[in-house]
């Protein structure tokens, strides 16, 4: 048996480290190490609860708004008021163009670029992967980056920039939105939705949208040349390298359910078992951390509302600053896959019947959002009245336990608030790549990912094995808020 | 010149925030200016040993590195250790890494405030014992002391805001590959003075309402947010509203209060962000450079002078009263 200890990692978000043990040419076990610890949990104890929407933002520069909306959830939620109409549609759009801009930069920056590696030239795809995708020099690069950018011009005309905004409110959104604003949103938005139909999928986003089989898929992939479009290009690597047989993980998919407009929401929050007819409710009280691997003092999985975070660098056995979060002692994936699956699209669901969890099936269901999300950002913008109001305004308890649940982009993000005498008595956050990046919890069992890389075969030069890279990189993770 | 850009602790903001970049064409722009970017974490090919080697080779200083980018405080914690972040795959602490690689760099440059001061990351109690590279808050030291000089014989430059606007970075990276940055362009806490010498203020959209003291009581009002709401845009150095952020887009525009991000120990201000604080009624932190009396004595009489417009759409979230229309020509 050899080890093989990887990173840095570097096209995901924050520092990473596997530890592989190899036996026979393929992964016996991983182990996934967080190295970074900065404390957020620590810092926010004993501020002022507002403070917490200057903080938390600040763990993750790529997932910022999400971490905005899950603070003024629980602020909500602990004031016990209601954003108006406008306010629930201003910060819609928000978190979502955060959560499209996320799953545009993972696509063309951070996991293309490796079927752009010399590693695979010969294949029948190479020559149109590496001119579109290398690193840095492809021209992907060159032609995402500014649509990317002109995309969160919605950031700077409605939550003042990108990221780390204050805009997103208990109460709503502090900008409110005119009847100009709402002709420059929909132009923004056209921009972009002109950019994905022409380069990312060669055809309408609602012909995408209403894909509702793998036959379907099939079909669609059948009647378009490889390189025509970027997704066609991935459909036609995902097939090459069977990427649907690639990091499987628990099958146990996740949601907090996105979207909150007028009480109802556009993804359904809720848990999915593959192999279950229906979603079934997740229950929140249900969650548990574990700090069994972690380099935090020990204690019995807990509650987040209990939870506690306390460093310990020397302990024993411990090799990641990530606490295991557990559902009924579970071990679940979350991402834009469980979204997806838990919301019951038939596309996803006939996909994951048939591989489950794995590498095509989570960059699928990112695309998909594209033509899911879009249409109803632009009914939102649509709906907008100017002149009625943005804010409510509240005021915030002395004691109060409470909770914002939202999705992120890369999958369920929560934070769980209790104040005591006005001020933050314990802030605990769980990221979803906290979810899918945790170590071994008390019974041993592996997180995500850990079992995703389970079993995966290992050249014997492979230094950086790149099947690894590709399961890593499917996830999307965000590791600066794994730890935060 | 060769670029190297490492993350430590923060949150990668400010390379997200450079990818705004307004730029047809950001890569280019380096390119064509020169600069070659050795290792970028969120854009290089490289992982694992492919990296190390590189930084490696830097840190030896067999490949020269010119413009040594760091951004994310230096964690020295626990007890000295390091260990709140050992780069991966490593197993040494980064700040180990980055004071190897900052005795060779040309340049060494702290993106955000978080590598400039410590800045967020040094929040509270400071859990992690973060600093800066040459800074700890507003005192100089940091990690690599106060008399650290890059090879080109600069002081570390503070690209410090939180995060930075992409210009600020992209400017900076040209002005150093094109030889137009200089020590004296850098202000007493080592920033491009080309933004810090600007004051937020400047050019803010609410500067009506600021003239006569019209202030927002709520978040969504229009009216000035100094008085009751936390902003710090008469103090703090930045050109945020000379030069959009995502466009069209400050923090001011976008509902809020500035936080005063580009400055050493914004992260702890003494009240809550989003609340001014006051003694007797008056703000204790006045716009720089106003004396105090004088400061009083015209919010005093604007106060009283307000036009009925801009009273009303002060606490409005839209304008509820649109400006009078004069005729053109001599008034």
């Amino acid at each position: 048996m050899s080890r093989l200890v990887l990173g840095p990692f570097n096209r995901v978000e924050g520092d990473l480290e596997v530890t592989l043990d190899i036996d026979g040419g393929r992964i016996r076990s991983a182990r996934v190490n967080s190295p970074l610890y900065r404390g957020f949990e620590q810092i926010l104890a004993g501020k002022d609860p507002r403070d917490a929407l200057v903080f938390v933002p600040r763990i993750c520069g790529i997932c910022s708004v999400s971490q905005s909306a899950a603070a003024a959830a629980a602020l909500r939620d602990a004031m016990g008021i209601r954003p108006p109409p406008n306010g629930e549609r201003a910060a819609s759009l928000v978190l979502a163009t955060e959560n499209l801009a996320d799953h545009f930069t993972h696509f063309y920056l951070f996991f293309m670029a490796d079927f752009a590696r010399e590693a695979y030239a010969g294949r029948r795809w190479f020559d149109a992967a590496q001119a579109r995708f290398k690193a840095v020099k492809g021209s992907a690069a060159a032609d995402a980056l500014p649509a990317r950018a002109a995309f969160l011009q919605i950031m700077g005309l409605l939550a003042g920039k990108w990221p780390h905004s204050l805009s997103l409110q208990p109460g709503g959104s502090a900008r409110a939105i005119s009847s100009a604003d709402k002709i420059r949103l929909f132009a923004l938005l056209s921009e972009f939705r002109s950019w994905l139909e022409r380069r990312l999928f060669g055809d309408r986003l609602e012909v995408i949208a209403a894909l509702d089989s793998a036959q379907a898929l099939d079909n669609w992939q059948a009647a378009r040349a490889p390189a025509s479009s970027d997704f066609r290009l991935f459909l036609e690597i995902a097939d090459d390298l069977r990427l649907q047989d690639l990091g499987r993980a628990s099958d146990l998919f996740i949601s907090n359910g996105a979207y909150t407009v007028d009480q109802a929401v556009l993804f359904v929050r809720g848990r999915w078992q593959l192999g279950e007819q229906h979603a079934r409710p997740l229950d929140p009280a249900s969650i548990t951390e574990d700090a069994h691997s972690a380099w935090m003092a020990d204690s019995p999985p807990l509650h987040p509302h209990r939870g506690q975070t306390l460093p310990d660098a020397d302990k024993p056995d411990a090799y990641t600053w990530c606490k295991a979060p557990r559902l009924d002692g579970a071990v679940a994936e979350c991402g834009a896959l469980a979204r997806q699956l838990v919301d019951g699209h038939p596309l996803m669901r006939d996909l994951a019947v048939a591989s489950g969890g794995n590498v095509r099936n989570r960059v699928i269901a990112r695309l998909l959002e594209f033509a899911r999300v879009i249409p109803a950002m632009e009914q939102w913008i649509r709906e907008i009245q100017p002149g009625e109001p943005f804010c409510t305004q509240g005021t915030i308890p002395d004691e109060a336990e409470s909770c914002g649940l939202v999705e992120a982009a890369r999958g369920a993000l929560g934070h769980w608030l209790v104040i005591r005498k006005g001020r933050i008595a314990n802030y605990q956050i769980i990221a979803p790549t906290t979810w899918n990046f945790s170590p071994r919890d008390a019974g041993g069992t592996p997180g995500p990912l850990e079992q995703a890389l389970a079993g995966i075969a290992i050249g014997e030069h492979e230094r950086v094995p790149l099947a690894v890279q590709h399961v890593v990189r499917s996830f999307d993770p965000c590791m600066v808020c794994t730890v935060h | 010149m060769n670029l190297v850009w490492l993350q430590s602790g923060g949150c990668g903001g400010c390379t997200m925030s450079m990818l705004c970049s307004s730029s047809r064409d950001l890569l280019g722009l380096l390119r064509n200016a020169g600069i070659h970017v050795l290792w970028h974490p969120s854009l290089s090919e490289q992982s694992g040993t492919e990296a190390l080697d590189v930084l490696q080779a830097c840190a030896d200083g067999r490949i020269p590195v010119d413009l040594l980018c760091i951004e994310g405080a230096m964690l020295r914690g626990p007890n000295g250790s390091g260990r709140f972040h050992l780069l991966a795959g490593s197993g040494r602490p980064m700040t180990e890494w980055v004071a190897a690689l900052a005795r060779h760099a040309r340049h060494t440059l702290a993106i955000g405030s978080c590598a400039a001061w410590g800045g967020i990351t040094a929040g509270s109690f400071n859990p992690t014992d973060a600093c800066g590279l040459q800074y700890e808050g507003d005192v100089p030291g940091g990690l690599l002391g106060a008399h650290y000089r890059s090879a080109s014989g600069m002081p570390v430059i503070n690209v410090a805001g939180c995060p930075t606007h992409p210009d600020w970075v992209t400017d900076t990276l040209l002005g150093l590959a094109l030889d137009s940055l200089h020590h004296a362009d850098l202000d007493a806490l080592g920033r491009p003075r080309f933004y810090a010498d600007q004051l937020v203020h400047h050019g803010c959209s609410r500067n009506e309402f600021y003239e006569f003291k019209a202030s927002a009581e709520k978040p969504s009002d229009l009216g000035c947010m100094m008085e009751h709401m936390g902003c710090k845009g008469t103090q703090a150095h930045a050109d945020c509203n000379t030069r959009p952020w995502n466009g069209s887009g400050s923090c001011t525009s976008g509902g809020y209060a500035c936080i005063s991000c580009t400055e050493p120990g914004f992260e702890e201000p003494g009240h809550p962000f989003t609340q001014t604080p006051k003694l007797a009624g008056i703000p204790i932190g006045l716009p720089s450079d106003m004396p105090k009396a004088w400061f009083v004595a015209l919010a005093a009489l604007s106060k009283s002078a307000t036009p009925q417009r801009v009273r009303d759409n002060a606490v409005a979230d839209h304008p509820v009263i649109a400006p009078a229309i004069r005729r053109t020509g001599l008034k």
